[in-house]
């Protein structure tokens, strides 16, 4: 219910919103859960496993309880936490978890059958018989278990993702993260506050005492501020840091958008922040911890300070009949404020006898909380006293059992926090996060004027510097607590509320025998949850040393890791969605080819035409059918540009090709061409492609489109890392110059119509390169061939490369010609034995694909020593050779694998496997190039070809890897 | 993780490719034997602390560099050119 002249909710503007399709009203300010328990709606989710009733149980995102889907239709988002949903005007919430209705849940029943679900169950119960568990128990369990679940539809929000850099990082702004923002900030370094709130002020939000003779909003308000009159502070509210890593490196998680029902304004949902700090402050706080009795998860049953917030903030009382279970003296606050604003406190139970009194309430000192009871909701608790037991009724207690500082963040570098006997919980370690020191509560500083003074300190102490700030008056008093983990008793007392884990899990877990905290974790599954056990961990593991009979700072805690709290893959994946997923290169021929109808297929990043088709054409195969004739019997044109091109210059530039290629290129003549196979150091073929020399000093380099930035990678290496000495530089051109393939028979006189001098098999034969001109744009020739015709690849600069594609295609058309795609170039260098990277796939030697003769004797390169290792050079070895199908079926698949005729096909047989297979039109048949043992010794060998995966068997016979005009004499013209 | 390079700062480590061991730079003789190669290519120390390494600057200048990391804590106390350290 709302209280008169209490919270900072803005009254005069109210929201309606629904929840579990009921129309409700609150206020600007209020979040999800200030609303609905202002609107005394109590229960608002089930229990993950035995679902169990759930009510709002505390005020922020640690949350275990309140977890709802908002929104609807594919944005639906599950396991938002109401506790950090900010009101707005039309905001639709649902319960999860809960079938059919939250009030009415059949899935209660696993409450009943709780017996069976207890600790472990998932390891004991249902093990055997293996088919039971597949079949029956496991779907039963899935659907029973869960929270809530995404849509099933395409994610339509927008993400982002972002770099930020500061000085000075401040993690929370609450008493001293704002203290500790003021000191920098007047200090002069850039400074980023980060908190995860929508608006800034942290527990002086929630509570009535004064800082400087004002209310705490007050100067909060004042802070702020001045804080946004400074440059070099930057505040980021609803921000989450979520994780502490290396080098000063933070993660954070903006909520941008989801306080408002807007969606369409450009600003993305939420933003993945990376922030490299130089320093930072940890000032996030602490999280009260909860004293466990039976049924103490009844709706209802709240944390103290998240009453405290409730009230003061948001000017709601959880509660008509409040009740407080506490063992501090600071949760008394609670009692006291309730009374001011004129709520009815019926009784503040103290588990300490010595207890200090409250004006005006029933203490009940020395007592305890037995129970909760009421179904839905709490209605009353049973308090034992002196030996006596008495209900009270009651709609709210509130409960505190001291308070956990927040340590999350210095714990993901790997440091374990440390015992604190003072506070009765754990510290952070100093220096666990290098750079980042913890301040305020998260440090153990219990009173809001510890708190401040600690944030001008640690500020002095990450940056190093003396800084002069007035530390305002405030709150000092004394943390004065006696732990008390459990109320012993009958029935189940619980601690972790998400996973429904109970006391009697934890001690079961020790007796047998899950005695260290990381097991106890994973068979109680304590601590498992969404939350992450921020409400219950520190009680679990007090109550697993009791029973194991070790003290806590033995016990240990379980590791924290990132993030702190959930963070949606989109948002971390950000960007890379659909298109975002990886860049897009396309070639200067990239329009004309899609204007041709080709489609397009991705070869790493670039985009390369399949085939042309023509009409008529009902499939891809006889438009390649068509194509590879252009090659073999006029001319074809097919873009070449995405072979990596590297130009290289200097004085050793031919030392340096000497040294990363098997072959001599120093001894190549000015104006030709030479193919050179590349070795990793391991004597395993890298990469082959070939270089041209264009002058004593200049060559280019080509090399396969797969392989072009592991090589440039390599040179880099090669040079700086191997021969600094060498005088030689080079770089990368693959994007400089356009270059096609002209391939085929009439492919010089295609050319001689286009260049400006021609050419003659004297002026150009063979393995030739120069310059050209053609129309006046300078260009290259090279007359290579990857397909065994008379053949030349043709380069412009790249904005010459789209006209001279349309110019080479109009005239191979007119020719009876026309473009070519990577299909139609498959089959040709398959019918020829040439390989790519489907032959060169890491394991194989030059040995392997019969180029051992590439190996120069002459000199040193990389990988020849390690290449002439006895098991590299074994003749059994899987060697390249070429196949051809002489079984009833004529279908040849790469992948598939081979056998002798008369064995099973099983891997103890393998022979080996095909790696390449394309349709020859000209020979009628498929031809196929493969691995196997042996390699030459088989030629002409018979073997059986399975091909597993597509259900293909027939018999092979294996030829030459060049099947087609083994002499060679087309590519000489 | 960022990394200080010597030619353009600190930088995130996304932009660079990591090659392991800086023992890479010191490649031996054709004829240093099989024992010297084995070493070379293939037989690298694990070691719980400091551990001297390449890394390439690829997203960046291209400069290979020599980083001195501690592998428990990420912690880089050194970085120089390859270039400088042959
Ligand atoms: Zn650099």
């Amino acid at each position: 219910m709302r209280v008169q002249g209490k919270g900072l909710i803005d009254r005069s503007r109210p929201i309606g919103f629904r929840f579990d399709g009921h129309r409700y009203e609150g206020f600007v300010g209020d979040t999800l859960a200030s609303a609905l328990l202002a609107n005394d709606v109590k229960l608002v989710g089930r229990s993950f496993k035995y679902h169990r009733p759930r009510g709002i149980y505390s005020a922020g995102s640690e949350e275990p309880n309140a977890l709802v889907t908002v929104g609807r239709g594919a944005g639906a988002e599950p396991n938002i936490r109401a506790t950090v949903q900010e009101l707005y005007s039309g905001l639709e919430a649902r319960a999860q978890n809960a079938w059919p209705s939250v009030g009415f849940d059949l899935m209660a029943i696993n409450d009943l059958a709780a017996p069976f679900l207890g600790a472990g169950f998932y390891y004991k119960t249902f093990m055997w018989p293996k088919a039971f568990w597949e079949k029956l128990y496991e779907p039963v369990i899935r659907h029973a278990a869960g929270l809530g679940a995404l849509s099933g539809q395409a994610n339509p929000d927008k993400y982002d993702r972002g770099f930020l850099f500061c000085d000075l990082l401040i993690i929370g702004a609450g008493p001293t993260g704002l203290m500790a923002a003021l000191a920098a900030g007047r200090a002069g370094v850039d400074v980023i506050l980060a908190d995860e709130d929508c608006r800034m002020g942290g527990r002086l939000l929630a509570e009535t005492k004064e800082i400087d003779g004002k209310p705490g909003f007050v100067w909060v308000d004042e802070v702020l501020a001045e804080l946004d009159s400074l440059p070099n502070v930057r505040r980021m509210v609803r921000t989450t840091v979520t994780g502490a890593y290396d080098s000063g490196m933070f993660g954070a998680l903006e909520r941008v958008m989801h306080h408002t029902a807007q969606r369409d304004g450009g600003a993305p949902l939420e933003t993945f922040w990376r922030i490299a700090t130089k320093g930072a402050v940890l000032a996030a706080g602490a999280l009260e911890r909860s004293i466990a009795f039976r049924n103490n998860d009844r709706p209802g049953v709240m944390q103290a300070g998240a009453v405290r917030a409730y009230l003061n903030r948001w000017g709601v009382s959880p509660g008509k009949t409040m009740t407080v279970f506490a063992n501090n003296d600071g949760a008394h606050q609670t009692a006291r404020d309730l009374l001011d604003a004129g709520v009815h406190v019926a009784a503040v139970i103290d588990s300490r006898p010595d207890a200090p009194d409250i004006e005006g309430v029933q203490m009940i000192k020395g007592g305890l909380v037995k129970a909760a009871s009421g179904g839905k909701q709490l209605e009353a608790i049973s308090v034992i006293h002196n030996g006596t037991t008495e209900q009270i009724a009651t709609d709210c207690l509130a409960v505190s059992g001291g308070w956990n500082p927040t340590v999350h963040l210095t714990c993901h570098l790997n440091g374990r926090p440390q015992w604190s006997e003072d506070i009765a919980s754990f510290v952070p370690k100093m220096g666990a996060v290098p750079g980042m020191i913890a301040a305020g509560s998260c440090n153990g500083e219990m009173s809001t004027a510890q708190c401040l003074a600690d944030g001008v300190k640690a500020v002095e102490c990450a940056l190093g510097i003396t800084v002069k700030v007035d530390v305002p008056a405030a709150e000092d008093d004394p943390y004065r607590m006696r732990p008390l983990w459990a109320v012993p008793g009958k029935g189940r007392a619980w601690l972790d509320f998400q996973n429904d884990v109970s006391v009697k899990d934890i001690t079961q877990a020790a007796t047998e025998n899950f005695s260290s905290v990381e097991h106890m974790k994973r068979y109680t599954t304590q601590g498992m949850a969404t939350d992450q056990g921020k409400n219950s961990n520190m009680q679990a593991l007090a109550l697993l040393a009791d029973a194991t009979g070790r003290g806590i700072p033995e016990t240990g805690t379980t590791t924290f890791r990132p993030p702190y709290s959930p963070v949606a893959l989109a948002a971390l994946g950000a960007g890379a969605q659909g298109k975002g997923f990886a860049p897009e290169r396309k070639t200067t021929s990239h329009v004309f080819s899609e204007k041709m109808g080709a489609p397009m297929i991705a070869v790493g990043l670039w985009y390369r035409p399949s085939y042309f088709p023509k009409a008529g054409e009902k499939t891809w195969r006889e438009s390649c059918d068509r194509e590879v004739g252009y090659i073999r019997h006029s001319v074809g044109i097919c873009d070449v540009s995405t072979l990596g091109k590297i130009d290289i210059q200097g004085p050793d530039a031919a030392a340096l090709l000497d040294f990363v290629y098997t072959n001599m290129f120093s001894t190549l003549k000015v104006g030709r061409v030479r193919y050179g196979l590349m070795l990793r150091e391991d004597g395993f073929v890298m990469d082959d492609g070939t270089t041209a020399r264009l002058s004593d000093t200049h060559f280019v380099m080509t090399t396969t489109t797969a392989a072009a930035g592991d090589v440039m990678r390599h040179l880099e290496f090669v040079t700086q890392c191997l021969r600094p000495d060498w005088d030689v530089r080079f770089t990368s051109v693959t994007e400089q110059w356009a270059q096609f393939a002209v391939a085929g028979p009439e492919s010089r006189a295609l050319l001689n119509g286009i260049l400006d001098a021609p050419i003659d098999a004297e002026s150009v034969p063979f393995m030739a390169c120069g310059p050209v001109s053609i129309g006046g744009v300078k260009g290259r020739l090279f007359r290579i061939s990857f397909s065994g015709e008379h053949a030349y690849e043709i380069a412009v600069p790249s904005r010459f490369g789209e006209s001279l594609f349309e110019t080479l295609v109009a005239r191979a058309d007119a020719m009876e010609g026309g473009a070519y795609g990577m299909e139609a170039l498959n089959v040709a260098r398959v019918e020829k034995g040439f390989i790519t990277h489907s032959e060169i796939s890491g394991r194989v030697t030059a040995f392997d694909l019969g180029m051992e003769r590439m190996l120069s004797a002459k000199k040193d390169c990389i990988g020849k020593t390690l290449s002439w290792r006895a098991g590299l050079t074994d003749p059994d070895r899987e060697r390249m050779m070429g196949f051809k199908a002489v079984g009833a079926a004529k279908m040849l698949t790469a992948g598939a694998h081979l056998y002798p005729e008369d064995q099973d096909a099983h891997r103890v047989h393998d022979q080996g496997h095909i790696t390449s297979v394309a349709w020859s039109p000209d020979l009628e048949r498929y031809v196929a190039l493969g691995m196997v043992r042996g390699g030459s010794a088989r030629l002409g060998e018979r073997l059986r070809m399975v091909d597993g995966v597509r259900g293909i068997e027939t018999h092979v016979e294996v030829v030459d890897p060049v099947q087609f005009d083994p002499e060679g004499g087309r590519v000489r013209g | 993780m960022r990394i200080q390079c010597p030619i353009c700062g600190s930088r995130d480590r996304r932009e660079f490719y990591y090659k392991g061991d800086a023992l890479a730079l010191k490649r031996p003789a054709p004829d240093a034997g099989a024992e010297a190669w084995d070493d070379y290519v293939y037989l690298r120390d694990n070691p719980a602390g400091w551990h001297s390494e390449l890394w390439q600057h690829e997203a960046g200048c291209g400069a290979w560099l020599v980083v001195e990391r501690n592998i428990t804590s990420h912690e880089i106390r050194k970085v120089t050119l390859a270039e400088d350290a042959t």
